[in-house]
């Protein structure tokens, strides 16, 4: 059995990738996330997590910077 | 004999960096148009192609993901295709990064367009070791696909067969359409058959577009449905599903479209050579580097003001001397000394009109030039992000720092540079507060008065002093307009780290004429036509020539100014200026700079009947010290800073915001809060002073 706890986004660190199990944002950002390809059970890898500096996830072949209110409501495994 | 064209509408849709331009650059070479969509400040770029007995006009739709409701650019796409019905919608995907961009293909898959996919960058997903089954491909998705490499010029004319072939073809019935699975496709079956009976709606968008875009909670098909029995099943269907998935049916239905896209991929892409570090990481690693970052980002900022400005002067001062050259060519027509209100018109109003705005076009090339090669080459997004923690704070996306640096050489350039910012509120919010940026005219009228009134020491830290007067007001003016007139949540940061690429020539020079013509063309008229009236009001009624009789020329010019509208309104005003320090003298040369900054300096040359005067002049600086106080001296700066931007500001104000609303209401609420301020410094000065 995999581990059902999910955790923030922001706290995975670089180098990792995680599933991606739901976003806990308003529809408007959750649907435009979803289209950028963020779905649920998508594979995230976290290609940076330092602070200051930007947060970037690799998905689906794309980089994306994320602010990092975002990757706060993003819960992944 | 010329034969007769068939004329067709072709839409290009695509994810943003998807390389779209280069494609509608590859179609259209330079015969293009920029405008805007009815009603919005989102840009709409047109073109002509004539290939094979079709005349195209090509519209570049805005770069979406989606065709959702949930904003501006996606809902234009989105009625356009709808709207319009384009015979062909061509779907530019990066074929580097195929599953995210097929996302939107699907969306287009479900209104059922004639659709033809341009894989482009094919050259990147052929390095990156994808080697696509195009004939499968074409079968699953039903659409033609050409392979593309749009910053080359490849493909063009398989692309062009690919368009002319699907618009004769017209639309078709599709066989595969994107199953949502058994739950979500119950419901939709519901929607669709109670939709039977709304025929207008089911003629124009089709039952089943309408049904998914229904369980989406798209907000603006919602509206568009006045049934009960339809509305209620909607509600009862997604309230159901959410209770099956745990999640919006929406969310669940993008999952089950990006399902069948893996399905379609997993038969026919296959990847070669396993994804390794690109050189675009190892670029990143660089330039967005905690300690270098931000460093690079003020190297290249500089550079871009450098080359704006400082390049710029050369050829600023070419057309200056050229519209010189013009004038004196004209007034040679007339007797020397002659008086001619035509002359006069000719000269000072259209010549000096026309002048006033073409100067400016050399500046706005270039800083195009460095936009274009920033944005193409995709370091606007690393930049963007490096400067969005500190723009954040006061309110603003980090892309805003790009146009508000551009607005210490000059506001007409920097407030058409925020057209790199998407957000409406973020780009107005930003074009309301470029005027504060200090201009370089405005250097001039620092450098008059600066030394008139204070001594060596204190000139350095007094300049510094006004630039940091205008920043500080420009954040507190930020804060305040997020606050109210532009409320609402700053729009999250996503955005899409694109692969850096060689920006090419023909893009780069496409993208500066574009804007360089559409400056000539729109904001340009309107510059020209106040220029003359400002001309109109400087220069009449006329005295009498017996009040000029026995006056030098300088005191003749003085005399002049007082008795036309403009000295007339600055000795009116006087009363309301007292308060602030100024006189009429001052009021009536404030007026003036309206036209242009810098022509507060001549005006007040004019006024104190000084021939020739000009930012070094030293009688007209005695004159301002024997007149006037250092506080007053300060106060002129102050106002000068905060106050009316010049006419060109306020026409392309207008122009990009597209309303005389917000250029009126730039205009004023600077000049209010420049009374205002100046009010209190004087007055608190004065009080200290004694």
């Amino acid at each position: 059995m995999e581990d059902r706890q999910t955790r923030p986004l922001s706290t995975v660190k670089a180098g990792e990738t995680v599933k991606l199990a739901g976003i806990k944002a308003g529809r408007g950002l959750n649907s435009r996330l979803a289209s950028m390809g963020l779905v649920p059970d998508v594979e995230i890898t976290v290609v940076r997590n330092r602070h200051p500096g930007p947060f970037v996830i690799s998905v689906k072949d794309s980089k994306m910077i994320l602010g990092r209110g975002i990757a706060h409501k993003i819960m992944v495994l | 004999m010329a034969e007769i064209m068939k004329k067709i509408t072709v839409a290009l849709a695509g994810n943003p960096n998807s390389g779209k331009t280069t494609i509608f650059n590859m179609l259209t070479g330079a015969r293009q148009h920029v405008g805007n969509y009815p009603g919005v400040t989102v840009e709409k770029k047109e073109g002509l192609c004539k290939y094979a007995g079709f005349e195209m006009t090509v519209v570049d739709l805005p770069g979406t993901y989606s065709l959702t409701a949930y904003s501006i650019e996606e809902l234009i796409a989105r009625n356009f295709i709808i709207g319009e019905q384009p015979d062909v919608v061509v779907d530019i995907i990066d074929a580097s990064n195929i599953e995210r961009n097929l996302y939107l293909a699907t969306q287009l898959i479900e209104m059922n367009v004639p659709l033809v996919l341009a894989f482009n960058m094919s050259d990147m997903a052929k390095q990156k070791g994808l080697l696509f089954d195009i004939e499968q491909l074409c079968e699953l998705l039903e659409a033609m696909i050409v392979p593309t490499v749009g910053n080359k010029g490849k493909g063009r004319v398989k692309l062009l067969d690919a368009i002319v072939e699907t618009a004769q073809r017209g639309k078709k019935e599709r066989t595969h359409i994107i199953h949502y699975g058994k739950e979500i496709e119950e419901e939709l079956e519901k929607v669709e058959k109670l939709l039977a009976r709304e025929h207008e709606l089911v003629e124009k968008y089709g039952s089943r577009w309408l049904a998914v875009k229904l369980l989406e909670q798209d907000s603006e098909v919602t509206a568009k449905v006045h049934r009960k029995e339809v509305l209620d099943a909607v509600t009862a269907g997604t309230e159901h599903l959410r209770t099956i998935f745990g999640d919006e049916p929406e969310i669940i239905m993008a999952d089950r479209r990006y399902g069948f896209i893996s399905g379609a991929c997993q038969e026919a892409v296959k990847s070669t050579v396993e994804s390794r570090h690109s050189r675009s990481d190892m670029i990143d690693a660089v330039v967005t580097n905690r300690i270098l970052g931000l460093p690079i980002f003020l190297i290249l900022m500089y550079l871009a003001f450098l080359l704006t400005f400082k390049i710029g002067e050369y050829p600023m001062g070419w057309l200056e001397r050229f519209f010189d050259w013009a004038g004196t060519t004209i007034i040679a027509f007339w007797p020397a000394g002659s008086e001619s209100w035509f002359k006069s018109l000719l000269v000072d109003g259209v010549i000096g009109g026309v002048g006033g705005v073409v100067v400016f076009l050399p500046n706005i090339l270039l800083l195009f030039l460095a936009i274009a090669i920033l944005e193409d080459s995709g370091y606007m997004a690393r930049a963007a992000f490096i400067m969005d923690r500190i723009m954040h704070k006061i309110g603003l996306h980090g892309k805003s720092f790009i146009p508000m640096l551009i607005g210490f050489g000059c506001s007409i350039p920097a407030i058409m540079g925020t057209r790199i910012l998407e957000n409406r509120r973020n780009r107005f919010t930003t074009i309301m507060v470029i005027p504060l940026m200090s201009c370089g005219a405005r250097l001039m009228i620092y450098a008059l008065i600066i030394p008139a009134f204070f001594t060596e020491k204190w000139r350095g830290p007094m300049l510094w002093l006004i630039y940091l007067i205008g920043i500080v007001l420009a954040i507190i003016c930020i804060k305040v307009l997020r606050l109210t007139v532009f409320r609402g949540e700053t729009t999250p940061f996503v955005m899409e780290l694109p692969p850096y690429r060689m920006p090419t020539l023909k893009s780069v020079c496409i993208h500066m004429w574009q804007r360089g013509w559409m400056f000539l063309k729109k904001a340009g008229t309107i510059i020209l036509a106040i220029s003359i009236i400002l001309w109109v009001a400087m220069s009449y009624p006329k005295p009498s020539r017996q009040s000029l009789a026995g006056l030098s020329s300088e005191q003749a010019r003085q005399t002049a100014l007082a008795y036309s509208v403009i000295g007339r309104i600055g000795r009116t005003i006087e009363p309301a200026l007292k308060p602030l320090g100024f006189d009429w003298k001052i009021g009536t040369a404030l007026i003036g700079a309206t036209a242009a900054k810098e022509v507060f300096v001549s005006q007040l040359g004019i006024v104190y009947a000084i021939g020739g005067a000009d930012e070094k002049s030293h009688t007209l600086r005695e004159k301002l010290q024997a007149n006037y106080t250092p506080l007053t001296g300060f106060c002129i700066m102050l106002f000068c800073l905060i106050s009316t931007p010049c006419v060109a500001t306020v026409a392309m104000t207008k122009q990009e915001t597209n309303s005389w609303g917000w250029a009126l209401f730039q205009f004023f609420g600077l000049t209010t809060l420049a009374y205002v301020i100046t009010l209190i410094v004087y007055q608190i000065g004065s009080f200290i002073a004694g």
